[in-house]
């Protein structure tokens, strides 16, 4: 599964189970459907532990921080599934955002670059 | 008539430096100017940042560069996509976007045209905003994402500037004209460094 364009990348590895994100990410609401559905596929495959790769997402709007938002929230309505989300520090709105993560999913797994 | 919400005044000083940018939203679709937006945030930012002069032997003020370059970017790309979303179009008008330098701190101001029937749902959830906990907004507006379709409500742009970046925030709205009634609503948020 993947979603390639000139602005941004997201690819989902099945082997690791690793969603990885790439370059800028700043859409307008209903553009962000096809990468919600991609994450709702990912959910449906239920595998034990999803990895969030944000590493290489140098900008997310609002809307796309939403859309993150609601893709925790589904898996920690679930309780199926550990989610590991990897981050990267010197990104600003990563070192502001993944922590918020954790107020929708107490039990996420933070890992920095 | 004149309405001030939160912290919004006219500043008393010159400002060392000021850049405005004004968009006609109607010239083009909201799809192709979408990417300005963001380009334009990048730009703004980048121009600010010119006159924080960093210290390469010093870490500090290279993580200060960064950190108000992310948040230039980051709050002005909002505040374009909040006003090219909400504008009213059925009036010719500008969008503008102004970002002010002082002494201490910088402020971005957007204006736009809000269309009537969106006027009191804008400012309850001013309201909201200013007198709710962000951590139970947050997750408010997360499960208000969840449960729309559009996707369009969330106003987590505004939240994660008061939350994240420190961001000190203000409305006016005036009305320009009465028959048919104008109103337009200028955001000003203030950053210090």
């Amino acid at each position: 599964m993947k979603i390639t364009t000139n602005d941004y990348s997201i690819k989902y590895d099945t082997e690791t189970a690793t969603i990885s994100w790439q370059g800028f990410m700043r859409l307008n609401g209903k553009e962000y459907d096809p990468i919600l559905q991609l994450l709702n596929q990912v959910i449906d495959l239920e595998p034990p532990i999803i990895t969030l790769n944000l590493q290489g997402l140098e900008a997310l709007n609002s809307s796309g921080i939403s859309m993150l938002g609601r893709f925790v929230f589904s898996l920690a309505k679930k309780k199926k599934i550990q989610l590991i989300v990897q981050g990267d520090k010197k990104i600003i709105w990563q070192r502001k955002w993944v922590i918020n993560f954790q107020r929708l999913m107490p039990s996420l797994l933070l890992e920095w670059k | 008539m004149l309405e001030i919400f939160g912290d919004f005044h006219e500043e008393q000083d010159e400002s060392k430096e000021f850049l405005m940018i004004g968009f006609s939203p109607g010239s083009t679709s909201l799809q192709q100017r979408w990417r300005n937006n963001g380009l334009s945030a990048d730009f703004l930012a980048d121009y600010m940042i010119t006159f924080f002069p960093s210290d390469e032997n010093d870490p500090s003020t290279l993580e200060r560069e960064e950190e108000l370059k992310g948040a230039v970017a980051y709050i002005a790309n909002e505040l374009l996509e909040n006003a090219m979303k909400f504008n009213d179009f059925s009036f010719e008008s500008h969008v503008s976007l102004q970002v002010h330098l002082y002494t201490d701190h910088l402020t971005l101001m957007v204006s736009n045209n809000l269309p009537i029937e969106n006027v009191l749902g804008f400012k309850s959830f001013i309201h909201e905003l200013l007198n709710t906990p962000s951590d139970e907004l947050y997750i408010r507006q997360i499960e208000r994402a969840d449960d729309d379709e559009s996707g369009t409500t969330s106003g987590l742009g505004l939240l994660t500037m008061i939350d994240d970046y420190n961001a000190k925030l203000g409305w006016k709205f005036e009305t320009i004209q009465q028959h048919p009634e104008i109103i337009v609503v200028t955001t000003m948020v203030q950053l210090s460094f």
